[in-house]
């Protein structure tokens, strides 16, 4: 059930998310300058922490969606749907071990 | 008001349909979903790991990719199935949650509106984008763009 909750969460921040992302790309269309001084506003810490949430629930609904794939597709998907649910927060784990570091260091300056 | 529940093996009243849409949305989830895990996990990592992260993203940065077909057709897939698959799971919470049918049809027309809105809007910008627009400060522009 907590998967089935999370993926709802993450669905819908990501979606919303979504809807800015295409209204503030689309100022390459304005000027640069518009749109340079939107994307500056991304280049915050705050921002920088926003986005790290933003690729952890991106990887969870990510693989949760594969999973999701695997239960319904694969003829023993149910059967292994918790151990599954485990590999997906293992996996997760890994993807934000290398992305968050890499981020920490682009936020907070540094290589 | 109390629901009326058919008679257990009545014929179906409902016209029956050929196509059963919700069907081919429930597949359209998960195609979509296998491609845009690969599309946007390519997204996140070129834009916010290979290079300086978000401090590297400004027009330059955009015009230099979006200069590009490659990019141009990535940027339109991404488009084109993320938001259709966004706004058909925010339809499915909506069907979930909204009980009543009036307040759940605003919202899902809300949702095609805004869904079929960005996608022409976005579709539009990918396509008549000038990386090198007239009159602007050289600085701000991608470096192949020759001063005029």
């Amino acid at each position: 059930m907590w998967s089935w909750v999370l993926h709802r969460i993450t669905g819908v921040a990501i979606f919303f998310f979504l809807l800015v992302h295409i209204l503030d790309t689309s100022l390459v269309r304005l000027s640069p300058q518009a749109y340079n001084a939107v994307i500056d506003q991304y280049k915050t810490p705050i921002m920088g922490l926003g986005e790290a949430g933003l690729v952890a629930a991106i990887g969870f609904h990510a693989l949760n969606g594969l999973r999701i794939i695997l239960i319904d597709f694969w003829s023993v998907g149910t059967k292994h749907q918790r151990l599954m649910f485990w590999i997906v927060v293992g996996l997760w784990a890994v993807l934000m071990a290398g992305f968050l570091p890499r981020q920490l260091m682009h936020i907070f300056g540094g290589a | 008001m109390t629901a009326t529940i058919e008679t257990p093996r009545s014929p179906r009243t409902r016209p029956h349909s050929r196509v059963n849409l919700e069907k081919w949305g429930w597949i359209y989830m998960r195609a979509s979903g296998v491609v845009l895990v690969v599309l946007i996990f390519g997204h996140l990592f070129v834009n916010l790991v290979a290079g300086e992260g978000v401090k590297a993203i400004d027009f330059g940065f955009v015009g230099g990719k979006l200069s590009q077909p490659f990019w141009q057709i990535w940027d339109t897939m991404l488009l084109w199935l993320a938001l259709i698959h966004g706004a058909n799971g925010m339809r499915t919470i909506v069907n979930d949650y909204a009980s009543n049918p009036l307040v759940r049809r605003i919202f899902t027309g809300a949702l095609l509106a805004s869904a079929a809105l960005l996608i022409l809007l976005g579709t539009l910008v990918i396509y008549t984008f000038d990386p090198c627009p007239v009159g602007s400060p050289a600085d701000l522009l991608p470096s192949f763009c020759k001063a005029s």
